[in-house]
Order: C-alpha cells, then sequence, then structure tokens
C-alpha cells in the first residue's frame, strides 16, 4: 500500500483527500502544517508529498527546501497542490525540486487523483 | 501593489471554491456514506465566500472614499446590548462568558449605528473565538472628556508581538489565526480601524500572547 502525505491547512481538503485516495487504496497521512509536515515525512518517509504552500509555521517553500536537503527525504517526489498561480511561485518550486505544481482551482478531483497515481509510477 | 492584492484576494476565493468544487465532485461520485460531513463542508464554505465577498465590497467602498455615513445620534450602549444578545449562542458553545457594564447616564454618541454594528461585531467575534474555555470578554462603556470610550478587554490567547504592528493591515492573519484554526477574512480589523477613523474616533488595543487583548475605541458625542 502506497503512503502519502498531504500537508495542507485546509481541514475539508484533508477530509476529502482522505477519503478518495482510501478508495485508491492509498494510506493519506494529514499535516496540517508544515512543522508536522516535515516531521511525518522523516518518521514515515512516505512514497510521496502533496505540498500546499500558503501554510501555518513553515511556508511550503521552506517545507519542499528543507525536504530537499535532507538526505532521508530528498528523493519523495513531491506535488505542489495550491491556488497560488504566479508564475514566479511555479519556477520556485521547480527549481527547489518539487515534480509537479498544480493550481488546485484548474483541476478536478479526478484529474488531481491521475496526477498522483502517475507521480507514483502507477 | 494592486495586483498584489488581486493575487490574495483570489487566492482567498478560490481556496473555498476548492473545497466547495472538490466536495461536489466527491459526493457526485458514488454514495459516500458520510453525506452530511460533506454538506457541511458546502456550507461552511459557501457561507466562508458569503463573508469575505462582503467584507470585499466594503473595503472597495472605503478606498473608493464613497463609504457614506448616515450619521445620527444613537446609544452606544443599547446597541452593545443588542450585539451581546446575538452573540449568546457563540459564546457559549465556546465556553466564554460575556460581561458588560455601562457607566451611568451616558451621552448619546453621533455616528452611523449600522457601521458602529460591524465594528463591535466584528471585536466581539474575534474576542470569543481567540477565548476559548472558561474565558472572559468584558466590555465597558464610559466617557471621557466629548467622547465615549468602548472597550473590549478577554483573557484569550492574545496576539503575538512580533505580529501587533500588522493586524489593522488588509489581509493579515496572525499566525494564531491559523494554529487556532479559526475562520475570517482577514479584513475586519482594517474595516473596523476605517469606519471609526471616519466616524472621527480612536481605535487601539494592546495584547499579551497568553493572557488576553484588549481592544478600544472612542466615538464623539455629538
Amino acid at each position: 500500500m502506497k503512503t502519502i502525505l498531504f500537508i495542507e491547512d485546509e481541514s475539508a481538503l484533508q477530509k476529502t483527500f482522505g477519503e478518495v485516495l482510501g478508495k485508491e487504496g492509498c494510506e493519506m497521512l494529514s499535516a496540517l502544517d508544515g512543522e508536522i509536515g516535515l516531521k511525518l515525512a522523516k518518521e514515515k518517509k512516505p512514497d510521496l508529498i502533496l505540498l500546499d504552500l500558503v501554510l501555518p509555521k513553515i511556508h511550503g517553500f521552506d517545507v519542499l527546501k528543507k525536504l530537499k536537503e535532507d538526505n532521508e527525504t530528498k528523493d519523495i517526489p513531491v506535488i505542489v497542490l495550491t491556488n497560488l498561480e504566479d508564475i514566479k511561485d511555479v519556477g520556485k518550486a521547480l527549481e527547489l525540486g518539487a515534480t509537479t505544481y498544480l493550481v488546485k482551482a484548474q483541476y478536478s478531483l479526478e484529474e488531481v487523483v491521475e496526477k498522483i497515481k502517475k507521480a507514483l509510477g502507477e | 501593489m494592486k495586483s498584489e492584492f488581486i493575487n490574495i484576494v483570489s487566492h482567498q476565493l478560490r481556496t473555498p471554491l476548492t473545497n466547495l468544487r472538490w466536495a461536489i465532485e466527491f459526493l457526485m461520485s458514488g454514495n459516500p456514506e458520510n453525506q452530511i460531513e460533506y454538506f457541511k463542508i458546502l456550507k461552511e464554505n459557501s457561507d466562508r465566500m458569503g463573508e469575505l465577498i462582503k467584507d470585499l465590497l466594503i473595503v472597495s467602498r472605503i478606498e473608493a472614499v464613497k463609504l457614506f455615513q448616515r450619521k445620527e445620534e444613537f446609544s452606544l450602549e443599547d446597541l452593545t446590548k443588542e450585539i451581546i444578545k446575538q452573540f449568546l449562542p457563540l459564546a457559549q458553545a465556546a465556553n466564554v462568558e460575556i460581561k458588560f457594564e455601562a457607566q451611568e447616564f451616558l451621552p448619546k454618541v453621533f455616528s452611523d449605528p449600522f457601521q458602529i454594528k460591524l465594528v463591535i461585531e466584528n471585536l466581539l467575534d474575534n474576542s470569543i473565538r481567540y477565548t476559548r474555555g472558561e474565558g472572559f470578554c468584558q466590555i465597558k462603556i464610559e466617557k471621557r472628556k466629548e467622547n465615549l470610550y468602548f472597550e473590549i478587554r478577554d483573557n484569550g490567547v492574545g496576539i503575538p508581538k512580533e505580529d501587533q504592528k500588522y493586524i489593522f493591515q488588509k489581509f493579515f492573519r496572525s499566525e494564531n489565526v491559523l494554529k487556532y484554526q479559526t475562520q475570517g477574512t482577514g479584513l475586519g480589523l482594517y474595516i473596523a480601524k476605517s469606519i471609526i477613523e471616519k466616524s472621527g474616533g480612536k481605535i487601539g488595543f494592546k495584547s499579551e500572547e497568553n493572557k488576553g487583548s484588549t481592544f478600544w475605541f472612542t466615538l464623539p458625542t455629538k
């Protein structure tokens, strides 16, 4: 079973994704802020991380940077899932090592799940 | 600056919109057992969008200097009592006691009661939301020279020192807002400050993290 860590402060999205990914046979770990996200990433070594950018405590970019600097987490693929769509943010995320950058409002739930499966190599 | 504002607004509007869209898609995708929880998500997020749009309209009026004020004489004490009544269910749910005291024979204030109501509602709402579990909000009104002085003091979470200089700014939301998962548009205090200043009064606060906050404003009596 693949494990996905979802670092996102919107509890509504945590709930929706928890169920959708559960139906896809994945286990989802929830982190409501960047600090817990980093801690869970190190402890649980998920197969994939979904990362929001506007996060409490530690901004998503700093989370991404720390994940990619740490030998234990640097190889975990990270999908940035945010509603920030400034081209500068996209460039920065990809430069820091994100696998994909998705603007939430541009995708259906099904399309996001497809992107997740693709990143997991399914 | 303007495009930065639009970026923030679009982000703030899209967040509940995404919550709505994906919850609807999930509901449509099959027959989830816990439908009621998803209906709750729909309700909360549509309310959130409504609040944000309402606040944005007020902000746009303030910024266009078109915030028309229908000034009249009214009792700040009566208005406050009416608002407290309206907030009792929220206070009870948060286990917060609202206390009220007013000096005797207070004069009336000369301002726009509808807008002052928005200010008091905003301050009381914040106070209750950040004071949870056996807390209190103490409201007092007294006369100070030619003004009425309104104060709301609580023993809530307070505002971190480093955030204090920003709290009247548009869309600024303190770390505590995120930590305590409260809903809000990030515009309420900006609106409150604009209304009070336009009414010829002053607004301010003092706060200590983990001890509480005191917000106050003054309004002219003539």
